[in-house]
This record gives structure tokens, sequence and C-alpha cells, in this order.
């Protein structure tokens, strides 16, 4: 990984709303076909770090590269071209709550053009079985569905185009125990089978564990640590061992008026 | 000295607002040239808001028409100019009513359903998707209902124009007495291609206006369904406001020259 050029690299990125700072100089390495899971407290900027890389926000200061070439301030063609690379899996799902299922998850697809509406929503059925809908859910409009089958229609929306570049807000909120172990498979499978590049972000240890080859965890605007989920269970860092034992007591404080 | 200060931040505020706007427009307009195109989204928000909007429109057109005829009839009466009325309907239906009634009834209807979907998109990141999609949210969704809304309300304000007439023939031949014939010799005698013309522009200024308000705040709305509530009462009146405004500029380069 090191004699390799990173897929995705921040260097001291900052980003704040009005007073508040959020990314306080944020620096990540992803490497080609690796997964990296972002950990951390809720509010502390996970969301944002990744729409930092998408271009959906702008960081004050600091750089973002993909594929060595830097996106900060690139063309909006340029940005456009570069977003082909990339599948987000949001996390409130964001579908479109215009077109049926079966469109949304075909979406990328049909919008680089890359086949007849009829082979794209064989594909679509496809990627829905994939993360365990069936065929009949791809009529259905998104706001006929519960909360988990619209996570999972997001995140076929997010693999359909077979990007090289694979982003998962919280891929397993709101799934059954099952369910959530066949979405950490078929993240697995995309990293394994198919070369993508994926950074996820996870309040689930277990889900991190099993997808991860590194895990960095975001506190105060700053990554803290970052290491193989078999080093996590050692990181000898204060912060980590009370996020990954999910103590109240401990560095980080919550603001809660007791 | 600090009593110019609010003047200057209010009109500071007003330069940077009329700055956004006025990209957006650009960017707006620029991208309904460039390909990709919709033909599919543009023809449903054709349906939409052409359509849909007959009704209101038919019905608003029909009303104004008829108390248009009565207005007139009872002032002109006065001073025996009753000969007069068919050509004063059909002058303001075909300048002027038409278009601004039309216009700000499809502002209420279409801008503010606009500006609650786009907004809509906006807060729950459908927008953000889009991008991640390779799909440029102004040619997926602004720039189609641009055009729709360029080329939808001539065509209403077209059959308003007719509907308006017809509710001035209906008063004036079965309340007022007027010949059937005469009047509508009159109406049509009187009639210039510029009249029915000078609307129809207007209309089509109209339905870009009504449709970029609706886009516009839709897709600068924030905070959840607060935001999306304020950016919907935001784009009818100022739509409504620029449709008058425009009005007149429009009038002014058409006829006072
Ligand atoms: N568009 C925005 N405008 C203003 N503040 C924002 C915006 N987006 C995010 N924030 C702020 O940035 C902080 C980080 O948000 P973010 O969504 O990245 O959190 P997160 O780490 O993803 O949390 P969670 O685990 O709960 O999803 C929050 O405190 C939020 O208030
Ligand atoms: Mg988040």
């Amino acid at each position: 990984m090191t004699e390799q050029q990173p897929k995705i690299s921040l260097r001291d990125v900052h980003k704040r709303f009005g007073q508040k700072v959020v990314l306080n100089g944020v620096d990540l390495d992803v490497g080609v076909g690796e997964s990296v899971v972002i950990i951390g407290g809720s509010g502390t900027g996970k969301s944002v770090t990744l729409k930092c890389i998408l271009g959906l926000l702008t960081p004050e200061q600091g750089s973002v590269e993909v594929d060595g070439q830097p996106v900060i301030g690139m063309s909006a063609r340029d940005r456009e071209e570069t977003n082909k690379k990339f599948g987000m899996l949001f996390q409130g799902g964001a579908l479109f709550d215009s077109l049926p299922v079966w469109e949304n998850v075909a979406f990328g697809l049909l919008a680089e053009k890359r086949c007849t509406r009829h082979e794209a929503k064989d594909i679509a059925i496809q990627k829905l079985a994939q993360v365990g809908l069936p065929a009949e859910v791809g009529d259905l409009s998104p706001s006929e569905l519960s909360g988990g089958m619209q996570k999972r229609v997001g995140l076929a929306r997010a693999i359909a185009t077979d990007p090289e570049i694979i982003f998962f807000d919280e891929p397993t909120t709101g799934l059954d125990p099952i369910m959530a172990d066949v979405i950490n498979e078929l993240i697995k499978k995309c990293v394994r089978e198919l070369g993508a590049t994926a950074l996820s972000i996870t309040h689930d240890m277990a889900s991190a564990r099993k997808i991860a080859h590194r895990i960095a965890m975001l506190y105060d605007g700053k990554i803290i640590w970052q290491g193989t989920p078999d080093e996590i269970d050692n990181s000898g860092n204060p912060f980590v061992e009370q996020f990954i034992h999910g103590r109240a007591e401990g560095p980080i404080t919550m603001a809660v008026r007791k | 000295m600090n009593f110019f200060q609010p003047i200057g931040r209010i009109f500071l505020g007003f330069l940077g607002a009329a700055g956004r706007l006025t990209l957006f427009a650009i960017t707006a307009i620029s991208h309904c040239f460039r390909p990709p195109i919709y033909p599919r989204i543009i023809l449903r928000q054709m349906v939409e808001i052409g359509y849909f909007s007959l009704p209101v429109v038919g019905l608003t057109t029909l009303f104004t028409g008829m108390v248009l005829t009565l207005q007139t009839y009872t002032g002109f009466a006065r001073f025996s100019a009753e000969g007069a009325v068919a050509n004063v309907v059909v002058l303001g239906m075909t300048r002027e009513l038409a278009p601004v009634l039309a216009g700000l009834m499809v502002a209420g209807r279409i801008g503010a359903a606009m500006a609650a979907e786009i907004g809509t998109m906006r807060v729950t990141e459908q927008i953000d998707a889009l991008t991640t999609l390779s799909t440029n949210p102004f040619k997926y969704l602004v720039a189609p209902r641009l055009i729709a809304g360029l080329t939808m309300l001539p065509l209403l304000v077209l059959v308003g124009d007719v509907i308006g007439i017809f509710g001035g023939y209906l008063v004036s031949v079965y309340k007022l007495g007027f010949n059937p014939s005469l009047y509508l010799k009159s109406t049509y005698n009187f009639l210039e291609f510029m009249d029915v013309f000078s609307g129809l522009v207007k209309a089509a200024v109209f339905g870009v206006l009504i449709t970029l308000m609706g886009c516009y705040h839709g897709y600068h709305s924030r905070g959840g369904a607060q935001g999306v509530g304020a950016a919907t009462t935001n784009a009818v009146v100022s739509a409504s406001i620029l449709i008058l405004c425009f009005d007149y500029i429009l009038t002014e380069l058409f006829f006072a020259t």
C-alpha cells in the first residue's frame, strides 16, 4: 500500500459551518481495493467527511485527492467525470420518491447510458436480489417501503454501476442482525470480487470488524487513531477503548446534562 | 454614521440575492441547450404545467371575460359608447388579463409545487444523490421545468384568450342583448396580430419566471419542513411580484413606442 498511490487521500481537511468547526485537520488515506471504516460519535463529522470527498461540500482548507488528482476546485465537467467512479449510500437513503424502486436502482446506469431501459431493469432486479429484496419491490414507490428496505434499496443503487469507489454511510443501521450480516457479506464481496475501494461509516462495531481492513476513529475533527480490526482491542487509546466498549464514562464526554 | 449601516447591509444583501439569482438563471438556461436532455421529464412537466392547469386558467379567464364585459358596459353606457365593449374586451383579455391572471394562477399552482418538490429533494439529500449518480441537477430538475414553463404558458394563455372572449360574448349576448354576429364581427375586426402575440410573449416570460422562482427557492431551501414551507411561500410571492413587474416592462417595450 505504501508504494502504491492511494485511491483517496485527505490532507489537513478543515470544514466548518458558521462558527461550528466540524473537521479540524483530517488526514486519511484509502488504498486501492481497501476497505476502510470510519467510526466515531454521533455528530463528529463522519458524513461531512464523505461529502467533502464527493464535492457536495467544499472544505475551507486542506486537499482531497482521488487517484492522485486534486478534486477541490476542479471544473464542473471534471467533477462529473470523477463522480462516475463513486457510488454512495446516503445515511437517510435519499431515494428519489418520484421514481419506482427499480428506476432508483438503475438510475446511474441509465444516466450513463450504459444500457437500454429493459436491460437496466433486469440489472436492477438482480441488484435488489443481492440485498435480499424480491423483484416485486422493484415496481413499488420508495415511500411504500420500510426504513430498512429503503436502506437496502439505497445500497443496491450505490453498487448498481459497479463503481470503483463505494461509500457506505451506516449501511447496517436499522436492519435486523441477520440482514445486517447479509449486507456485511455483500460489502465484503464488492471489495473482494469487484476490487472496489470502500469507505464506510458505522456505529456497529461487529460490522466494522467484519468489513474493515482498517478502522479509523474520528474525534474532535481529527482522525485520532487508525489500525486493523485486530489491533483495535489493544489500541491503548482511551478514546477508542471507550468507544468500542460503549461506556458512558471516559475521556469522551457527551454533552448530556446529569 | 451608524444610521447608514443597516441601510447598507440591506442594500448589500439585496445585491447578493440578485446576483445569486442571476447566476442561477444563467446556469439554468445554459443547461437547457446542452445535452443530455431528458424528453421524458420535459413531457411530464408539460403535462403537469399545461394540461392540469387548464381548468384553473379556464375558469379564471371565463369569469374575468364576463366581469370585464359587464363593467365595461356599465361604464361605457354612461356616454353611449356601448359599441366599443367588444373591442375593449378583446384587447383587455389578449393583451393583459389572460396572460397576467393565468400567470398568477399558475404561479400559485405550479411555482408552489415545484418549490416544495425540489425543496424536499434538497433537504432529503436527493439532489446530492443525483450528483453522485453522474446527473447534473440543473439538467435533470431545472432545465425541463424551464422548458415546460416557456412552452406551456403561451398555449394556456391562448386557450384563456378564447375562453375569456367567449365569456364576454355570453354576457353581451344573453344578458346585455347585443346582436351575436355583430358582436363577433367587431371582436374580430378590431383584433390585431400584435395584441395576441404580445400576450403570448408575456406568457412565455411569465412561464420562465414562475418555474425559475420555483426551482431557485426549492434548490436553495434548507432546514427541513419549515425551510421547504418558507421556500414555497417565497417562490409564489416572488413569482407573482416579478410577473406584475415584467408585465409593465414588456407592455412598455411593445406598445410605448
Ligand atoms: N449542511 C449543514 N449545515 C450546518 N451544519 C451541518 C451541516 N451538515 C452537518 N452539519 C453539522 O456537522 C456536524 C457533523 O455532522 P455529520 O452529519 O457529519 O455527523 P455524523 O458524524 O455523520 O453523525 P451521525 O453518526 O449521527 O450520522 C453536526 O454537528 C452537524 O450539526
Ligand atoms: Mg452521519
